[in-house]
C-alpha cells in the first residue's frame, strides 16, 4: 500500500474541496439570484468540464501553465517554479475539473429556496451577501453537504488531469488512482485490488454519510 | 405623501397608475387580478426594470425612489418601505425571534430585543416569541410577519392582504391597532383588498383599481357606493 499516494490525495481533495466551496457558493447565489443573458453562458462554462474529456482539459491546462504561455511564464515568475508537475498545478486542475461537481448542487438547492422568502431578506435590508449566507447556505445544507462530497470523490478519483498535468511524481503529484493505474500497468493485480478497495470504501462512506445525514434530518428536501 | 406614475406590462397585462397618495390609511380595492399585488411590489422595489417593461416615478415625502427615465432604482431594504404579502414568507430555519430582528442588524443586542418585544407585543404575538414558524397557524405566521416588517421602522408600509388567515374579529383588533401605532409612527400605510369591509371599517382613503388602470381615487362611501350597496342588498336578501 502506497501510503504516500493515500495521504496526497486526501489532501488533494480537502483542499480542492475547500477552494471549490468558496468559489462555488457565491457563483451558484450569482447564478440563481442573477440577472442577464450572460449568466447563461457562465453556468455553461462552469459546466464545461463535464462533457470535456479530461485528458483534453489536462492538455490544455498543461499548456497554459507551462512555460510556453504569458501566463505560465508570469506564475513561475510568482512561484518560483513552474505549475504544471507540481501539487499547486494538481490543486489548479483538481478544482477546473471538479467545478460542476460543486457548482451544480448548488444551484439546484438555491434555486428551490422560495423567492418569496428571498424578497422578504431584500425588503428587511439584505445584501447579497447576507441572503446568501443567512437563507440560502441554510435552507439549501444538503446541497452544500452533497456539493463537498462530490468535490471530495471526484477529485479522489481523477486520474486524466492529474496524469497529463502532474505526471507521475512520488510525494507531490503521485496519487491512488494513478498508483492503481501504475499496479495495473505492471500485472500486480493484489495490489491494484487493495488500492482499488481503498478508492470504493471512500466512495461508499461518503456518500453513505450524505444519505444519512438526510435521513437523520428527516427529509428530502435541499 | 405618496406619488406614484407607473406603467407596467406584464406579458398581456398593463398597468398604468397615477396617483398622489397623502392619506395615512390608503386602501387599493379591485378585483383578483386587477394589479394590486404587482403595484405593491412595484412601490416596494422588488420588480427591477430590467427588461424595459417598467416606466414611471413613485417618490416618498418628496424623495424620488424610482425614476425609470434616470434610471433611479433604491433597492428594496433601502427606501424605508415594507411590504407584507398574504404568504407570511417567514424564515423556516429561524425561531419567532430571530425572524423578527432579521431587518435590524445596525441595533445592539439590547435595543435588538427590546424592538422584537414591542413589535410582537403590537401583534399580539409575544407568547409566540420561542416558537419555530413550522409550529404557527396561519393567523400567527401573519402576525409574525408583520412584527417583522414592522421592526426596521418603515415610512411606508404596504399590505397585501395580509390578514386572510385571521377571523374578522382578529383581523378588526389587529388593524385597529396597527392604524392606532402607523398614527403614532407617522407611517403611512397602503392596503391592497378585494374584501370591501376591510375600506369601510378603516375609514380610508381608497384608490378602485380595474384592470390595471386606477379608475377612482377619494373617500369610501364614495368610490365604493356600488360595493356598499350590493353588500347591503346581499345581507338583506334571506
Amino acid at each position: 500500500m502506497d501510503w504516500q499516494a493515500f495521504a496526497l490525495t486526501l489532501k488533494l481533495a480537502s483542499v480542492t474541496t475547500t477552494i471549490l466551496l468558496a468559489i462555488a457558493i457565491p457563483l451558484a447565489a450569482l447564478l440563481v439570484l442573477g440577472r442577464g443573458r450572460w449568466l447563461a453562458a457562465l453556468e455553461a462554462l462552469a459546466a464545461l468540464p463535464l462533457v470535456l474529456p479530461p485528458t483534453v482539459l489536462g492538455f490544455f491546462l498543461l499548456v497554459l501553465l507551462g512555460p510556453r504561455t504569458s501566463v505560465g511564464r508570469g506564475i513561475t515568475v510568482v512561484l518560483g517554479h513552474p505549475l504544471a508537475f507540481s501539487f499547486d498545478g494538481l490543486v489548479v486542475g483538481s478544482v477546473i475539473y471538479s467545478l460542476p461537481f460543486a457548482v451544480q448542487p448548488l444551484v439546484a438547492g438555491f434555486a428551490a429556496v422560495q423567492p418569496n422568502l428571498v424578497d422578504a431578506a431584500r425588503l428587511l435590508g439584505a445584501g447579497s451577501a447576507k441572503i446568501v449566507l443567512t437563507l440560502l447556505v441554510p435552507l439549501a445544507r444538503r446541497s452544500l453537504v452533497a456539493a463537498a462530497v462530490l468535490s471530495f470523490l471526484h477529485t479522489v478519483g481523477e486520474f486524466g488531469v492529474v496524469l497529463m498535468l502532474g505526471g507521475d511524481i512520488p510525494g507531490a503529484t503521485r496519487t491512488l488512482s494513478i498508483v492503481l493505474y501504475n499496479q495495473v500497468e505492471n500485472f500486480d493485480y493484489a495490489a491494484a485490488n487493495r488500492t482499488a478497495a481503498i478508492l470504493l470504501g471512500l466512495s461508499v462512506t461518503a456518500l453513505a454519510t450524505v444519505y444519512l445525514t438526510g435521513q437523520i434530518r428527516g427529509g428530502r428536501r435541499a | 405623501m405618496l406619488e406614484v406614475a407607473l406603467k407596467a406590462r406584464r406579458g398581456s397585462f398593463l398597468l398604468d397608475v397615477e396617483c398622489r397618495l397623502a392619506s395615512e390609511w390608503t386602501v387599493v380595492f379591485g378585483p383578483s387580478g386587477s394589479g394590486k399585488s404587482t403595484l405593491l411590489r412595484l412601490l416596494a422595489g422588488l420588480d427591477k426594470n430590467e427588461r424595459g417593461d417598467t416606466a414611471g416615478v413613485v417618490s416618498l415625502d418628496g424623495q424620488v425612489v424610482t425614476e425609470t427615465a434616470r434610471r433611479v432604482w433604491r433597492r428594496p431594504g433601502n427606501r424605508r418601505t415594507s411590504l407584507v404579502t398574504q404568504r407570511s414568507s417567514l424564515f423556516p430555519h429561524l425561531g419567532v425571534e430571530a425572524n423578527v430582528a432579521y431587518g435590524l442588524g445596525s441595533l445592539d443586542r439590547a435595543n435588538r430585543e427590546t424592538r422584537v418585544a414591542e413589535m410582537l407585543e403590537l401583534v399580539d404575538a409575544t407568547d409566540l416569541v420561542n416558537r419555530r414558524p413550522q409550529d404557527l397557524s396561519g393567523g400567527q405566521a401573519q402576525r409574525v410577519a408583520l412584527a417583522r416588517a414592522l421592526a426596521p421602522g418603515p415610512r411606508l408600509l404596504l399590505l397585501d392582504e395580509p390578514f386572510s388567515a385571521l377571523d374578522g374579529v382578529a383581523s378588526d383588533a389587529l388593524i385597529g391597532r396597527l392604524q392606532t401605532w402607523a398614527r403614532a409612527n407617522g407611517v403611512q400605510t397602503v392596503l391592497a383588498t378585494h374584501d370591501a369591509t376591510d375600506a369601510f371599517s378603516t375609514g380610508a382613503e381608497v384608490a378602485l383599481l380595474r384592470e390595471g388602470r386606477l379608475v377612482s381615487l377619494g373617500p369610501a362611501a364614495e368610490v365604493l357606493q356600488d360595493e356598499r350597496e350590493r353588500i347591503a342588498l346581499r345581507l338583506m336578501t334571506p
